[in-house]
């Protein structure tokens, strides 16, 4: 009998089963590439920390974003090349220096690259520099703050793309003209259309100092007027070469979407940087007269100081041969990538249809050789043939980028194709390929541009946004995409949206920065002429019509936070010590009307708000970061009379009658 | 019995189907991977101050009642006036006949774990309605303050 129930009911289980499994396995759009254990790949719980930081680039935010990754959560922006009204930055007194440049106070720019700090090759966590593509500019950021240290700018330069890319052991980042121009030094007012008379590239070998991190432009080395794109340093054999992708090579000064894409190849320079540096020592070098901003953060005076530079030297490859060569590579090249070996360079040709990949041993042989292909503007042009290892066919279509893993293999990004390409880098063989969404740019393997990738992921950071999130208007966040790599097949994990545009980002294990990650600065160490350290220092002074107010904060009230004796015509510098001395408990300053952003002000710190105050009345001031129970109550008054007012000036906190009382 | 065997493969083979196909919502904990640096983070503090750590005596280290007062301007003076009165925080005045040296040590270098566990510190808590802040003083720093303190309670 129960046999016979089983066989009757089984037919039904069977169309029930195979219902299920119809529905778990019915396509759905983009999603159905989602498989497996994505969602627990990727999921890391309250209270505990992501593996990786990731340093992204933002675009025309002109900031960097760092995330955590496998979550993509987003962890901190970090102002750098753009104001932040947010954290004061580019409001305060102390960090307008730090957008000083030889063009006056520029609060905005394009963060383009990211380069994370190396020694031997391997990523070290001490720094992440970033370039300014709009305004030539590199800057570098320390790690244990997570703030803007120091940003250099770059004469004899215009659209400053490839940049800024490291040596193995940071001895230089580098910058490198997307846009020809006039060198500074020079006439500039030039009729536009003798380009190829009177405009050259340039590029640029900032030196890192190996204990500060300082940047100083060690030499500059002339060139022809293409458009330098992309770069990476030579790693290991390769150590001490550096290679520049150009396109242009047309030298064309309008319309370039056509006029640029004439040729079948452009080229990648390959630069012998320590023969560069013979070259310096030995006295070949010519001095330039320039003008460029080299701006400083002092974390002892928590201020930014801008110093005008007025030098910088030259190399010109005609004084210096065997300095530069140019290598062929087909149409209009981008990305120019070295694998963790050094021995292969990867070009990818945005509108070819291969990927070529040289040999460093092949170069080398072949500059021996004088294996040449004619010179180009008197630099000799080394023949595709002898350097070329071999093409990757048919990989797909606008090849940018390529990164690396820690097993040999190759992560290529298309554009046109929207997909990632995974090949070997010894056969040249592609192994797999996945879709992005959409229209990738950059892509990023944790530790890929270096010697000892740390693999187990790829992140795409997409130029197309589209439907991937609810819909925001027109205006969209950016889109990135996380992939698992530890298998043979490449396997979509994640989507997470991403501010400004994302370009190049790199990867980090956490534990080599969060060691170091500070947590407050001490009051001890505040060197800042303005502090106040305790409240016997807080005090209002006045000189000439400047009104110095050296305050202190700590939870939950301003000392002092009455003034009076403030007369129109004088302008107001407010010093906010913040006294605290625990992690995680800045103290915020904003005043009514003022034309001006917030302070936020970390443990131990001090910050200056300027105000200029435009009528007779009382403005209050409050603490806008949420301090305590009684954070409402951290405010205070300061009360600004008519320019011949005899009110004197006084201050107090906890007064209910102050010394003076005065109306008039 | 040949009905029976059909009946287990065929619940295997279904079952296979639904495993595979319902990924998305199955917790497979082997995969994964999340380093050590991942493990939970509490908040840190020094090792809690004992009594017999202590040694008060008389008469007063001038040094210690000298950089206990500069620590005090710096650091608590916002809060605490050396008088009897309440600011943020309560004043010092007879601190030191009020409190044991090693209670106040602990809520200066121990604060979190003072305002979370100290019946005598969660009253305060209760009155001021501001969590003290730890200031970061060291273990020493801390015993420099309490030389201050009893100086200002006017002992020699």
């Amino acid at each position: 009998m129960k046999q016979v129930i089983v066989r009757s009911l089984f037919p039904v289980f069977l169309l029930f089963a195979g219902m299920a499994g119809m529905q778990g396995c019915k396509p759905k759009g983009t999603s159905s590439a989602v498989s497996g254990n994505a969602a627990s790949k990727v999921y890391v719980a309250p209270g505990k920390y992501d593996e990786f930081y990731n340093f992204v680039s933002g675009g025309f935010s002109g900031q960097m974003s760092v995330y955590g990754i496998p979550s993509g959560r987003l962890l901190r922006v970090i102002p750098v090349f753009s104001v932040d009204p947010e954290k004061g930055y580019g409001y305060s007194e102390e960090t307008k220096p730090m957008l000083n440049t030889s063009h006056g106070f520029v609060p905005w720019d394009d963060l383009h690259h990211i380069a994370l700090s190396e020694t031997d090759g391997i990523q070290d966590g001490r720094w992440v520099f970033a370039n300014g593509n709009n305004t030539p500019r590199i800057a570098r950021v320390d790690l244990k703050t997570f703030r803007t240290a120091e940003i250099i700018e770059i004469p004899n330069s215009a659209g400053n793309h490839s940049s800024p890319f490291i040596t193995e052991n940071s001895e230089y980042v580098v910058a490198g003209t997307r846009f020809s121009i006039p060198m500074d030094n020079s006439n500039g007012d030039v009729p536009i259309n003798t380009y190829k008379q009177n405009f050259r590239g340039t590029l640029s070998f900032v030196a890192v100092d190996k204990t500060t991190g300082n940047m100083s432009i060690n030499f500059q080395i002339l060139l022809p007027g293409v458009n330098f794109d992309l770069a990476r340093a030579g790693k290991g054999k390769s150590h001490g070469w550096f290679f520049f992708s150009c396109y242009n090579s047309e030298r064309a000064n309008t319309l370039l979407e056509v006029n640029a894409s004439q040729k079948d190849k452009d080229f990648i320079l390959a630069v012998n940087w320590k023969k560069a540096e013979e070259y310096l020592k030995a006295g070949k070098g010519v001095k330039k007269a320039v003008s460029y901003a080299h701006n400083t953060y002092n974390e002892q005076t928590h201020s930014a100081t801008s110093t005008l530079e007025k030098e910088v030297v030259m190399l010109d490859p005609k004084d210096c041969p065997d300095m530069v060569y140019f290598m062929p590579c087909p149409k209009s090249p981008h990305g120019c990538d070295t694998d963790p070996t050094g021995e292969y360079i990867v070009g990818s040709g945005k509108l070819a249809a291969v990927i070529p990949v040289f040999s460093f041993t092949k170069i080398q042989a072949a500059i021996a050789a004088k294996a040449y292909d004619g010179d180009y503007e008197g630099i000799p042009v080394l023949k595709y043939e002898s350097v070329l290892y071999g093409e990757v066919q048919k990989p797909g279509l606008g090849p940018l980028h390529t990164e690396f893993d820690d097993k040999g293999n190759a992560y290529t990004s298309f554009f046109v194709s929207s997909e990632i390409v995974k090949w070997n880098i010894k056969d040249l063989k592609v192994l797999d390929r996945v879709p992005t969404y959409y229209s990738i740019g950059h892509l990023s393997v944790p530790g890929g541009p270096t010697k000892k990738p740390w693999g187990k992921y790829v992140i795409a950071y997409n130029k197309i946004t589209k439907d991937r999130y609810l819909p925001t208007g027109p205006e969209l966040a950016q889109s990135a995409q996380l992939y698992d790599i530890s298998g043979d097949k490449m396997k979509l994990l994640l989507d997470f949206p991403t501010i400004g545009e994302p370009h190049y980002a790199e990867a980090i294990p956490a534990e080599l920065i969060m060691k170091n990650s500070q947590k407050i600065y001490k009051i001890e160490d505040n060197q800042n002429p303005y502090a106040a350290k305790g409240d016997n220092f807080a005090r209002v002074e006045r000189k000439g019509n400047e009104i110095h107010v050296y305050a202190t904060s700590i939870r939950s009230h301003f000392t002092p936070d009455n003034i009076e004796g403030v007369k129109m015509g004088d302008v107001v510098y407010f010093h906010i010590t913040n006294l605290e001395q625990d992690w995680d408990v800045p103290h915020g300053f904003a005043i009514k009307g003022a034309n001006n952003g917030e302070l936020l002000i970390m443990p131990g710190e001090t910050q200056t708000l300027k105000w200029v105050p435009e009528k007779p009345g009382v403005f209050p001031f409050y603490c806008t970061d949420f301090c305590s129970a009684l954070h409402q109550e951290m405010q205070g008054y300061i009360r600004v009379s008519a320019a011949g007012s005899s009110v004197p000036l006084s201050f107090s906190t906890g007064k209910t009658t102050p010394d003076s009382i005065t109306t008039n | 019995m040949k009905t029976a065997k059909t009946i287990i493969l065929s619940l295997l083979a279904a079952g296979f189907v639904l495993v595979s196909c319902q990924e998305g919502v199955k917790k497979d904990e082997k995969e994964i991977d999340i380093s050590a640096l991942t493990s939970d983070k509490n908040e840190t503090h020094p090792p809690e101050i004992k009594a017999e750590d202590i040694t008060i005596t008389n008469p007063l280290n001038q040094a210690w009642v000298d950089s206990g007062k500069s620590i005090y301007s710096v650091k608590c003076q916002s809060c605490h006036r050396l008088t009897g009165e309440k600011l943020v925080g309560p004043g010092w005045q007879e601190v030191t006949k009020r409190r044991a040296p090693v209670w106040i040590m602990n809520m200066i270098t121990n604060t979190e774990m003072m305002l979370d566990n100290d019946a005598e510190a969660r009253k305060l808590l209760e009155l001021c309605m501001v969590r003290m802040p730890n200031q970061n003083l060291t273990k020493d720093q801390a015993r420099e303050v309490i030389e201050f303190m009893r100086n200002n309670d006017g002992e020699k």
